[in-house]
């Protein structure tokens, strides 16, 4: 039987959930939250405390955690795939924009 | 689990509040002062001091800020008495110091290392005064208490994805539970609720308290804007981004479930003392000690201290309830965590199970039990600079 990996999706409305264990690549997750219900491949390890997308996501969309925007897919994500630094941006306090325009 | 009743057992001063702790504060007021006032607390036991580097050459609201904090540290009730320890020419006047910590009713005396004629002089009359305060404070006796008496303040630092799922939210419970009781609850760290803000706005008790939310918030996110930079270069620091989390929106978000689900009643300065009892948001920077410093300097007698990563933060007159997010760091980091929240990711201890255990926690050291960080003497003190120095 396959290992039960533990994870949390805070708000029904969320685009990620949240890995309570290391899950490796390939693993099968069943994610729920209130009535909804997300099966989904993990595509690639997740560590513990690290985020996965749970529906597909458009590069520009926003990122929801805890029901709130958290930031801004850069790129299309996957369900699956890993959501951090590499594709999602903070759009809150960001002094480089400004200095860019 | 103790003092589930809702009180514990406080040091009354003077001026009515309730101190959970007894020191003789040695108060530098000047980092020219700071290595005697460190002398000072190795001759007399039962003293307590802190290094800066501050209290010259300031002007303006940033003067204001450093002088309102080092007489905050000294009127905090956790503090007896109060050896105030100037060089003489500083901006920061000992004695102005000294007067405005005389408000309290509490004993407060005098050392200038120039009218004393020098270091060592400084030292013997300094750690001669301190000795007869420590005798004196060492009569006082604890006397039960209720909850309506504290200021708790709340912190979260080296923060990690859990933060938001267990030790942040067990830490809300405990401050609603105290702004349930009378008592007093301090949210601050303006940077880590950038993001969370409206949430707060709409919890705040009267029109004039969410502007002021708004208002500390834009004057925060602007200071990264004029840095021309963007923030994430700095917070969420790399060890929260090890941990999880990808945006200072993210890590914001977690952090405001520390102030549980009450009415914001008051937004208040940088180390003032709130005028309101509930929940108090304190406009600091998410910098650990420098926020722990306003809030110790704006009265609370206790923080409640949650951490993903680790760490080893103390203040030299309150204690500072060290929290674990996960059960894997509060095994390695034994040295330094107080409580582990790490139950709640387990899933063998729920949110309100962890918060009726912290309340507990709480409650018992605030009757007198040691924290980690009291016991490792980890005087941590640090400042919000508002201004150039001259």
């Amino acid at each position: 039987m396959q290992k039960a990996h533990k994870v949390v999706m805070m708000k029904p409305v969320d685009s990620v959930a949240v890995a309570l264990t290391d899950i490796p690549a390939g693993t099968r997750v069943r994610v729920v939250c209130g009535e909804s219900v997300f099966e989904v491949e993990v595509l690639e390890p997740i560590d513990f405390g690290h985020k996965f997308a749970v529906r597909p996501i458009a590069a520009g969309e926003s990122i929801l955690k805890y029901g709130e925007v958290i930031g801004r897919a850069t790129s299309d994500i996957r369900p699956g795939q890993h959501v951090h630094i590499h594709n999602l941006e903070g759009v809150r306090g960001r002094g480089d924009q400004l200095a860019k325009s | 689990m103790q003092n589930h009743d809702g009180q514990f057992w406080g040091y009354r001063r003077p001026d009515g509040r309730v101190g959970v702790r007894n020191h003789v504060l040695i108060l530098p007021t000047i980092t020219c002062a700071a290595q005697a006032a460190h002398q000072i607390t190795q001759l007399v036991s039962g003293t307590v001091s802190f290094i800066h580097q501050h209290g010259c050459a300031q002007v303006g609201v940033d003067f204001e800020q450093t002088f309102r904090t080092y007489a905050g540290m000294g009127a905090n009730p956790n503090v007896y008495g109060v050896v105030v320890l100037g060089l003489g020419c500083e901006t920061h006047q000992a004695r102005s110091v000294a007067e405005e910590i005389a408000k309290s009713g509490k004993p407060v005396e005098v050392v200038s290392i120039q009218d004393h004629g020098g270091t060592l002089m400084a030292i013997a009359q300094g750690a001669r005064i301190a000795a007869a305060m420590v005798a004196d404070a060492s009569r006082l006796m604890r006397e039960p208490v209720p909850v309506s008496e504290l200021i708790v303040g709340t912190e979260c630092g080296g923060s990690d994805a859990c933060s938001g799922i267990s030790a942040n939210p067990a830490v809300g419970w405990v401050s609603d539970a105290v702004v349930d009781a009378g008592g007093t609850s301090i949210l601050a760290e303006t940077t880590e609720l950038i993001g969370a803000e409206h949430l707060l706005a709409a919890r705040a008790a009267d029109d004039r308290v969410a502007k002021r939310v708004y208002e500390v918030i834009q004057a925060m996110e602007s200071r990264a804007f004029m840095m021309g930079v963007d923030i994430r270069t700095g917070n969420p620091s790399p060890g929260n981004i090890r941990g999880g989390l990808s945006s200072l929106e993210e890590k914001s978000l977690g952090a405001a479930a520390k102030a549980g689900s009450r009415p914001l009643q008051e937004l208040v300065d940088y180390a003032q003392r709130p005028s309101k009892k509930g929940l108090v948001w304190m406009d600091t920077p998410g910098q650990d000690i420098e926020q722990l410093t306003g809030m110790v300097a704006g009265g609370a007698q206790v923080v409640l201290f949650t951490s993903g990563r680790g760490t080893p933060t103390g203040s030299p007159i309150a204690p500072v309830i060290k929290i674990a997010t996960n059960s894997h760091m509060y095994s390695r980091m034994g040295d330094n965590m107080d409580f582990n929240a790490g139950t709640v990711i387990e899933g063998t201890e729920t949110i309100e199970e962890v918060g009726g255990r912290l309340y507990g926690e709480l409650l018992a050291v605030c009757s007198g039990k040691l924290t980690r960080s009291e016991i490792l003497k980890q005087h941590d003190f640090g400042i919000w600079r508002i201004g150039p120095t001259f």
